[in-house]
């Protein structure tokens, strides 16, 4: 990768991926600077999650690159794929929030957030804890930090979630449609934390339906449909200004929506 | 018209209360290897090596497939021509009645296991766990609850499937049973009294399990 922009945290290099005979990705590449922040948008089925879970190899891809810092894998014929224990320690310098939340029920708030620094990063009981707690403040859920996840809001659960992740001291973060689940009137709260995030110089991908925010959030938007990057720019000139006519149709959309709304 | 006589039973108290005690020592026993047994077949099923799947899918069907009586007598008279070892009535006793229950614990606990929804195993991947610290901190924590009654359910057939091991002459409640019905002439009275005696034993565990089934189902 010769031409990679100097800084480049993570660097996604002709990535593909099939399900069976479905092919989810085809010859993705995608870069995202140190402190950089970058939307992926696009129709269900674009792939945009999938290539979300190849950053952290969740999915495993068929073929091309993944680096994110200094671990690079490479996948294709011939290769061989990464052991659990190298899968392990290379997720471990990822922090990802899912859709879905996927909080540990039979834990509460707070050792939720101690699970990841106690388990895989064999820190003392008094370290963990002071870390959680402080990372449940910096979601605004100090008070919460004994509530089981039964207990909580939609709201309050992602943001447990994100803290969770944070708990790692992750290198990037990864956000699959974090908002998707959630009443409207609690998506606030959610993009209000990784708004901070994101503020704080954190290196971050976010797969989302939220194009406000993602104009607002985000450096960089790239558009998939049917496994491929249609189109890639600058947040704000992609939103507003869309070049390619699929991104227009996509888009469109939303724009009506928005019309709709302040009208 | 027959006379019942429950008094005359009194001579063989010590013959029931020792064969009681063979029967819960053998069933703590069978219990436990069992569920190590079932634990270690489910989690050869769920392997991603095949070649361990089929060896645990082809011990569970085996063992779930035939009679226990049957396993017992084979475990007792075959397998000692066929492998060329010695084994006693209570070997092959706690080696039948093992496997057989395993192969039940074995279903329970891999279900329990799949019934636990996939994120809870990608935030664990995802935080950076490998697969065994998943299992112990993440899955089988949430998947125990759920197996713990149809574990206890299992136990309590298996503490009844301990009453077949007096074929083989092992000492346990039934056997002791039997050979008091022989001294006294009073096979009636006595398998009343067997029948009292499992019954008691077994019915305070079922109302544990019961209590336990509602405290979890609270706590969701």
């Amino acid at each position: 990768m010769t031409d990679a922009p100097a800084g480049a945290k993570i660097e996604i290099a002709h990535l593909a991926k099939s399900f069976g005979t479905h092919a989810v990705l085809k010859d993705v590449s995608l870069t995202v600077p140190a402190g950089g922040v970058v939307a992926l948008i696009g129709p269900s089925g674009s792939g945009k999650s999938t290539l979300l879970r190849c950053i952290n190899l969740l999915v495993v891809p068929d073929a091309g690159e993944v680096r994110v810092g200094n671990d690079a894998f490479r996948f294709g014929p011939g290769t061989r794929l990464p052991g659990t224990t190298a899968l392990a320690r290379f997720r471990a310098t990822t922090g990802m929030v899912f859709q879905h939340f996927n909080l540990f029920p039979h834990l509460t708030a707070l050792q939720n957030v101690m699970e990841g620094p106690r388990t895989v990063q064999r820190l003392p009981k008094p370290e963990a804890e002071a870390r959680a707690r402080a990372l449940l403040a910096k979601v605004g859920l100090a008070d919460k930090a004994e509530q089981y996840p039964s207990r909580l809001s939609g709201g309050q659960k992602q943001r447990v979630a994100i803290a969770r992740a944070l708990a790692m001291e992750p290198a990037v973060m990864l956000f699959d449609e974090a908002t998707s689940a959630l009443d409207p009137e609690l998506v606030g709260e959610v993009l209000g934390v990784m708004r901070a995030l994101a503020a704080d110089g954190m290196t971050m991908v976010i797969v989302t339906h939220e194009i406000a925010f993602a104009r607002e959030v985000a450096d960089r938007v790239a558009f998939l449909r049917d496994g491929v990057v249609v189109e890639e720019g600058p947040a704000r000139t992609l939103i507003d200004a869309p070049r390619h006519p699929d991104t227009q149709a996509f888009l469109a959309h939303f724009h009506r929506r928005g019309e709709a709304l302040t009208s | 018209m027959y006379t019942w006589d429950f008094g005359s039973l009194w001579t063989y108290r010590w013959l029931f209360v020792q064969g009681l005690g063979v029967t819960v020592a053998f069933t703590v026993a069978i219990v436990v290897i069992g569920l190590l047994v079932g634990l270690a077949a489910a989690l050869a099923k769920l392997s991603g090596f095949a070649p361990l799947r089929w060896l645990s899918d082809a011990y569970i069907e085996v063992f779930r497939c035939t009679p226990l009586l049957v396993q017992l007598v084979w475990f007792y008279y075959a397998l000692p021509i066929l492998a060329g070892i010695e084994i006693s009535a209570v070997g092959a006793s706690v080696l039948a009645l093992s496997l057989y229950g395993g192969s039940f614990y074995a279903e329970i606990i891999r279900g329990g296991i799949v019934s636990i929804d996939r994120g809870q195993g990608e935030a664990a991947a995802a935080l950076g766990m490998t697969p065994a610290q998943s299992l112990r901190r993440i899955i089988l924590p949430q998947a125990l609850k759920r197996m713990v009654p149809p574990l206890m359910n299992q136990s309590i057939i298996q503490f009844k499937n301990t009453s077949l091991v007096s074929v083989l002459a092992v000492p346990d409640l039934l056997y002791q049973g039997q050979v008091a019905a022989h001294d006294s002439y009073r096979p009636l009275e006595i398998y009343t009294l067997v029948a009292v005696l499992y019954f008691a034993a077994l019915y305070p565990l079922t109302w544990i399990v019961r209590r336990g089934e509602k405290r979890l189902a609270t706590s969701d």
